[in-house]
């Protein structure tokens, strides 16, 4: 099964622009409907009844949205089961179970995100309802990027969920930190924008289209005589992507954003930004640019392994356990782009596994974090969570299984993670890079293994030391905190145990994707 | 073939006390008796995780109860183990579909090799609990205790490559925490540094047990599998191919046995370790990594197992060498025999590698007895800690006088250990070392001498720790051997061997006894496995020569005769094995 036929363009080229308005499949954008309409939605109701609404709406509200971003998404999946792949807009949005599969996760994400977000708000003594309206309209963004078969729509998209993450992470006002982090997140996110608007426009010049699938066609063709264009396009499009994902060299900005911005939101972050980067990465590179793979894999390779050496080595030198996940998400990123590298659609399928289940893990670990930290963020040293295992066992549990399926343990869905996509690359006969990519892996299990340490086995002579710190380990949790955490950690354990299922939906995502109306 | 182990062994024809008790059918397919002994030990970790910290008081019991039901469950397995010609290789099986869209599945099964270490598990396991309660935090120890054991047990179980290698990683993470909380001074470092070491290993095996899937898929007819017997009887891989996969396994097993030199994390590991984890590692993890390289080495790349043999048979005699001549070097009994581990290790792997009925026998034998000797052991060597808070061989001394009938054991334990005629120990080491002989002469030589050494550290450290002394005893004059007045006094009033530690011990003893004057019952069910084994290497290596056995003795023939009469006394030709056609 090899990806250019799954995914090749089934029908005749788009005839472009026959009819002056294009037809709309109202029902198959359910799902960014609600996203963006429940946004809007929550801002409109705000404003004119906000005052007599409880505390808890806004949060409640959203999560209800991401739920049923959720079910849409399920829905769609089914419907496109009987009607089959296929493309609205005028063929610019995909309806594909690729998109509806990123789709879900995205809203499983600001569902979880938000009920998180409520104690935080409190907690921090935070007003306005903004963070809400910004997560649904960032995933939205995401939406839009995993299902775009344009090149402008992919832009719109990837604008559209940036903006609004940069203001997330700026959301707290009154910390300078979170302050400089939306700062530096900004000035370098719009950068990487302009390099892959650039490198559209060259991809333009290169094929004529902005269509993915008439690029695919073009380039599948062979047509192209001078590819110097093509290539410097493939670069630019490749250093905008690697920015949203954080890969090596373009990572600088996610330790001092991870670290200054509300934990809630960087659980969205390393969670959902992730996943809809990744998924605009596969759908562009692997879908329309795959047959030219041996032109843009070497670098995915390079870049790969780069990235996963910098990601666990650098967070074995951290003391702050956000900056520590900051990097261990560098290095997860690295991880998924062997997958990617792999140029099939197992490596697709692998990488849709990895994200989905690392979405879980990082919002589930993101929220022990912030659960830990308490008022004002401020217990996020590893010497904090020093002795956490006697005072609450039950959190470090949780907190315990999402590192070791971060470590790649087995009977976690880490490690089934780590395992599809070693298969994938394997079976692309990339042998060194998944033996350099499990190597790799173990260096990063360090780290987890040090926070474990701190956790379970504070020692004799440090725990008489560290009686000050541990008292501080006043740690309350609220039902809903709790029920986020236990969903993750649920999570993580079923899919180790049961991974055929998610598998098996990853798979059926990767051989309906779609790039032709 | 199998001709010497017969002289243990008998035939298995004449029908004796453990011979097949001919058990029906459907009582080997009704019940589940895999699985349970993977569950079982989950269910009671589940039912101690249940007990609310009041109740503390029943921790041990309900460990002990999950743990002797494991036991017996696994020693009823000896004996519904079918003996005879025309069975299956392997029995018991369970097979189920578990990710099907990758071929992997739920594959368990037992056979004359994993039958005994599986055994060996379900005895150890009550052992420890029986032997030693944790210093703190009871509840969690039972419970990593009892996801260690279904780990272990699951590993010696599995029959699919990626179920085996998920059980093969799972046991890291309750000994790292057994090792890290209950462990000694540097119990942290050590268990850090276990648990990345084994790691890395099976991380490149994971790399080789997925390409290994997708090249045997790769060839027409195949379907994607992890299978372990559907891709080891097949042999579609090209032999340089091969032998890259097997290179990526045999690390992740040389770091488990350990061999030297990736034995590193061992002596910190065992010394660091809580005595019940000393146990089980020294026990039962070590014997992953060979029976890895038996059955996911030997059995998946015969060619490559005998291609690299001179590799590993020097590795193996370089880690007799080097763990006896170290251990005799050191001042802490618990590394002493630590190290000593390193040296029963080697000649396990020299046996593996010699690739004869005989030295594959003793190798699997071998396997139980260390766990028996070096479990026991280091059982002792915690109670003395217990004791007297100190594990230095300086401080100790004279231990005889105060504790008799721990020295009795100890001594026991220690001549089992290096291979007295009539422990257990011998059994083992003699078949390694003529099955080697007859294939690989020179490396036979060179590790008898590491039987000598054996008993050089072992001996010295007996006549340190239990006889010497004499300086602090009495009189009160220390001057000589450094003794203080006070170690001495606590030396003599040490208090012996307490009920529950006798009782703890007991079967052990008995069967480093048993098996030294009667192995037959176990050799009986390896021998069918490990000839299965060898015809397996025998057909798809070509050119192969297995030292037949008329060749073996003649060859050897003087040597033989003069040391062991026994051996030289039945006719050196002819099939008078019974079990083999």
């Amino acid at each position: 099964m090899t990806t250019a036929a799954v995914l090749q363009p089934t029908g005749v080229l788009a005839q472009t622009f026959v009819e002056a308005t294009p037809s709309v499949n109202w029902v198959a954008l359910i799902p960014y409907l609600v996203l963006i309409g429940g946004g809007l939605m929550l801002l409109t109701i705000m404003s004119l009844a906000g005052r007599w609404l409880p505390g808890w709406f806004s949060s409640g509200y959203t999560a209800l949205v991401g739920v049923g971003t959720l079910g849409s998404a399920i829905g769609i999946w089914v419907y496109i089961g009987e009607e089959g792949p296929s493309a609205t807009l005028s063929g610019v949005v995909g309806i594909d179970r690729f998109s509806v599969f990123v789709i879900a996760v995205l809203g499983a994400v600001v569902a979880l995100v938000a009920t998180l977000a409520h104690d935080y708000i409190r907690r921090e003594n935070l007003w306005g309802n903004e963070i809400y309206v910004l997560l649904m309209l960032s995933a939205a963004g995401g939406a839009i990027m995993a299902s775009a078969n344009d090149l402008i729509v992919l832009f719109l998209g990837l604008e559209v969920l940036s903006i609004a993450a940069y203001v997330l992470a700026a959301i707290y006002l009154r910390r300078a930190a979170s302050l400089e982090a939306g700062m530096k997140y900004f000035v370098l996110g719009a950068f990487s924008s302009a390099f892959l608007l650039y490198g559209i426009a060259l991809i333009y010049g290169a094929t004529g289209s902005t269509k993915l699938a008439s690029i695919a066609e073009f380039l599948e063709a062979g047509s192209l005589a001078e590819d110097g264009l093509l290539l410097g396009g493939f670069a630019l499009m490749l250093v905008g992507m690697f920015f949203k994902v954080a890969a090596v060299p373009f990572h600088a900005w996610t330790p001092d954003v991870y670290q200054g911005a509300p934990t809630p939101v960087v659980g969205y972050m390393a969670a959902g930004v992730k996943i809809a980067g990744f998924a605009a990465l596969l759908r562009v590179f692997v879908g329309a640019f795959g047959s030219y793979g041996s032109d843009w894999q070497p670098i995915v390779y390079a870049i790969a392994i780069v990235t996963m050496l910098v990601g666990s080595v650098a967070a074995i030198a951290q003391g702050d356990v956000k900056r520590m996940l900051a990097y261990s998400s560098i290095s997860h990123a690295g991880f998924v782009l062997v997958a990617v590298e792999a140029n099939t659609a197992d490596g697709t399928a692998a990488a849709l596994f990895y994200l989905a289940a690392y979405a879980m893990i990082a919002v589930g670990s993101f929220a022990v974090v912030s659960v830990v930290a308490g008022a004002g963020d401020a217990r996020t040293s590893i010497e904090d969570y020093r002795g956490l295992a006697s005072r609450h066992p039950v959190l470090s549990a949780m907190l315990m299984v999402m590192l070791l399926a971060q470590a790649g343990v087995p009977f976690t869905s880490g490690f089934f993670a780590k395992f599809f996509v070693i298969s994938a690359a394997v079976d692309a006969r990339s042998y060194w890079l998944a033996i350099t990519a499990m190597v790799l892996a173990v260096v990063a299990a360090f780290i987890y293994l040090r926070l474990l340490v701190a956790m379970y086995l504070p020692g004799d002579a440090q725990g008489e030391n560290t009686s000050p710190a541990e008292a501080k380990l006043n740690i309350t949790t609220t039902s809903r905190e709790r029920l986020v955490i236990a969903a993750c950690a649920s999570f993580t354990v079923a899919f180790g145990i049961m991974p055929g299922v998610l598998h098996e939906l990853a798979g059926d995502a990767i051989t309906n994707l779609t790039l032709s109306p | 073939m199998g001709y010497l182990s017969s002289i243990f062994s008998g035939s298995a024809t004449e029908g004796s006390l453990f011979a097949s008790v001919s058990v029906p059918d459907d009582v080997s397919v009704g019940f589940p008796v895999l699985p349970a002994l993977i569950v079982i030990p989950l269910l009671g970790a589940l039912a101690l995780l249940a007990i609310p910290a009041s109740r503390s008081e029943l921790l041990r019991p309900l460990a002990l109860l999950f743990t002797t039901a494991t036991a017996a469950l696994s020693f009823w397995l000896i004996g519904a183990y079918e003996i005879g010609r025309n069975v299956e290789l392997f029995q018991f099986v369970s097979h189920h579909e578990w990710i099907s869209s990758l071929g992997i599945s739920w594959h368990l099964g037992v056979d004359g090799i994993s039958l005994f270490l599986v055994a060996l598990c379900g005895l150890l396991f009550p052992v420890a609990i029986i032997a030693l309660d944790p210093d703190h935090h009871p509840k969690s120890y039972y419970v990593w205790l009892l996801v260690l054991e279904a780990g272990c047990i699951g590993t010696f179980l599995a029959l699919d490559l990626l179920l085996f290698f998920l059980f093969f990683e799972i046991v890291l993470v309750p000994m790292y925490f057994l090792i890290g909380k209950w462990g000694h001074d540097n119990a942290r470092y050590a268990a850090v540094k276990f648990f990345l070491y084994t790691m890395l290993g099976s991380a490149i095996m994971l790399v080789g047990i997925v390409s290994l899937a997708f090249l045997h898929a790769a060839q027409p007819g195949n379907d994607l599998t992890f299978d372990l017997v559907e891709i080891a009887s097949a042999q579609s891989l090209a032999t340089t191919t091969a032998r890259w996969i097997f290179l990526a396994f045999a690390v992740a097993f040389a770091v488990k046995v350990p061999l030297f030199p990736l034995h590193t994390w061992l002596p910190d590991a065992h010394t660091e370790a809580p005595t019940a984890g000393s146990v089980i590692l020294a026990g039962v993890l070590l014997k992953l990594g060979t029976y890895g390289f038996l059955r996911f080495g030997l059995y998946l790349f015969p060619e490559a197992s005998v291609y690299f043999a001179p590799l590993f048979l020097t590795l193996g005699v370089v880690g007799i060498l080097y763990g006896a001549v170290v251990a005799t070097m050191q001042r802490d009994l618990k590394r002493l025999v630590a190290y000593s581990s390193v040296a029963h290790l080697g000649f396990i792997v020299l046996g593996l590698f010699a690739v004869t009925t005989e030295s594959l026998e003793g190798s699997v034998l071998q396997m139980v007895n260390h766990g028996l000797s070096t479990g026991a052991l280091f059982l002792l060597v915690g109670f003395i800690y217990q004791r007297r808070h100190t594990r230095e061989i300086a401080k100790l001394g004279g231990l005889q006088r105060s504790v008799p009938l721990m020295a009795g054991i100890f001594m026991l334990v220690m001549l089992s250990s290096i291979g007295l005629p009539g422990l257990n120990g011998f059994v083992g080491e003699f078949l390694i070392l003529v099955g080697t002989f007859s294939a690989h002469r020179w490396w036979a030589v060179a590790a008898t001498i590491g039987v000598i050494l054996a008993a050089v550290y072992l001996l010295w450290a007996y006549q340190r720790v239990f006889h010497g002394g004499g300086a602090g005893w009495g009189s009160g004059t220390n001057a000589a051997g450094g003794v203080t007045a006070p170690s001495s006094a606590d030396n003599a009033a040490m208090p012996d061997i307490r009920w529950r530690e006798g009782v703890a011990l007991a079967p052990i003893l008995v069967l480093i006894v048993f098996l030294g004057i009667y192995p037959r019952p176990v050799l009986d069910r390896i021998s069918p496995a490990v000839e299965d084994l060898v015809q397996h290497v025998e057909t798809h290596v070509e050119g192969y020569d297995h030292p037949s056995v008329g060749e073996g003795i003649t060859g050897v023939g003087e040597a033989q005769g003069d040391s062991h009469s026994e051996t030289a006394a039945p006719p050196a030709t002819g099939s008078h094995t019974p079990e083999l056609p």
